[in-house]
């Protein structure tokens, strides 16, 4: 199976990111994100997604994490990394195992 | 812990004792289950947590290349350079089983090498090129990174599910059925004891 990329977001982030053969879907809030990704998450196998807006789309993501595809990856918007990655993924380890094992 | 309501003859003692033993072999075999994915999830989330600090470090480098180029053009010019992309990449998608928990696997196609830039040279300075060309290399690590994330997470839910079933049967299923046994035993023992004694009397 062949499947498409896309980058969601505001701004340089998802401009570079065009530049480099991805298709951006420009957003400009979350409302405006969680519409994008409704729309795309048909027809795209990984899509990027500003941190900012993964944030506060959680609940919302929560729906792709049932199948394989498609993959939405929550990526450090131009102002940096917030820390989001990271916290989710140790609260996906607390969940998974009870305790946190990565940072400790 | 409540018992089952079942007649306490030989032919249920008999389906329970059948129960049991399944029930039993479940439990042990889910448990198994339960500890090799839990070691799988601790070594994929350790690379899934090397790989996002690598990949978000990366990001920062090339938005800030991406920063610079645009600081010395004005903005409509760096939008305008880079709103046609010169090329597309594609994703070969498959899965890949992980104890049984399917888990996406992507190939890039066409991608992860510095290919011609959106622009023409005289459109922006060169810092674009950097911006651009970091941005290229950086988008298999990224796909990578994509992959093994939702691997993490999806094992994760596994492993919560597996985990309530591996409950379920040792707290809930083993003890009640364990009890059934004992009493349905216990009604046998004691008909036979009453069946004797009357026996004794009548003679």
């Amino acid at each position: 199976m062949t499947g498409k990329i896309a980058a969601v977001g505001n701004g340089d982030c998802i401009t570079v990111l065009r530049s480099a053969g991805v298709d951006a879907f420009p957003a400009e809030d979350e409302k405006k994100a969680r519409d994008v990704l409704r729309k795309i998450a048909a027809d795209y196998a990984v899509i990027f997604l500003d941190e900012s807006y993964a944030v506060s789309l959680a609940g919302f993501l929560k729906r792709f994490d049932e199948q394989p595809y498609p993959v939405v990856l929550p990526i450090p918007a131009a102002g940096g990394s917030a820390g989001y990655g990271e916290k989710f993924l140790r609260e996906t380890c607390e969940r998974a195992l009870g305790v946190d094992i990565l940072f400790k | 812990m409540a018992r089952l309501n079942v007649n306490p003859t030989r032919m249920e003692l008999k389906k329970l004792k059948a129960r049991l033993a399944t029930a039993v072999r479940g439990h042990k075999l889910l448990k198994d289950k339960s500890d090799e994915m839990i070691r799988r999830f601790t070594v994929i989330a350790r690379e899934n947590l090397a790989l996002r600090r690598e990949v978000e470090a990366e990001l920062a480098d090339v938005m800030k290349s991406y920063a610079a180029a645009r600081s010395v053009t004005p903005s409509y010019a760096a939008q305008t350079a880079f709103v046609l992309p010169a090329f597309t990449v594609g994703a070969e998608c498959s899965t890949e089983s992980i104890m049984g928990v399917e888990t996406p696997s992507i190939e890039i196609i066409g991608g992860g090498k510095v290919a011609e830039f959106p622009y023409a040279f005289y459109e922006i300075t060169s810092e674009a090129d950097y911006s651009a060309a970091r941005a290229s290399e950086l988008l298999p690590k990224l796909i990578k990174l994509a992959c093994v994330e939702k691997s993490v997470r999806l094992l994760a839910d596994e492993i919560e599910r597996n985990k309530r079933r591996v409950n379920a049967l040792e707290y809930v299923m083993i003890p009640q059925l364990e009890e059934t046994i004992k009493y349905i035993r216990s009604k046998l023992d004691e008909n036979e004891r009453a069946a004797v004694v009357r026996l004794m009397k009548v003679k």
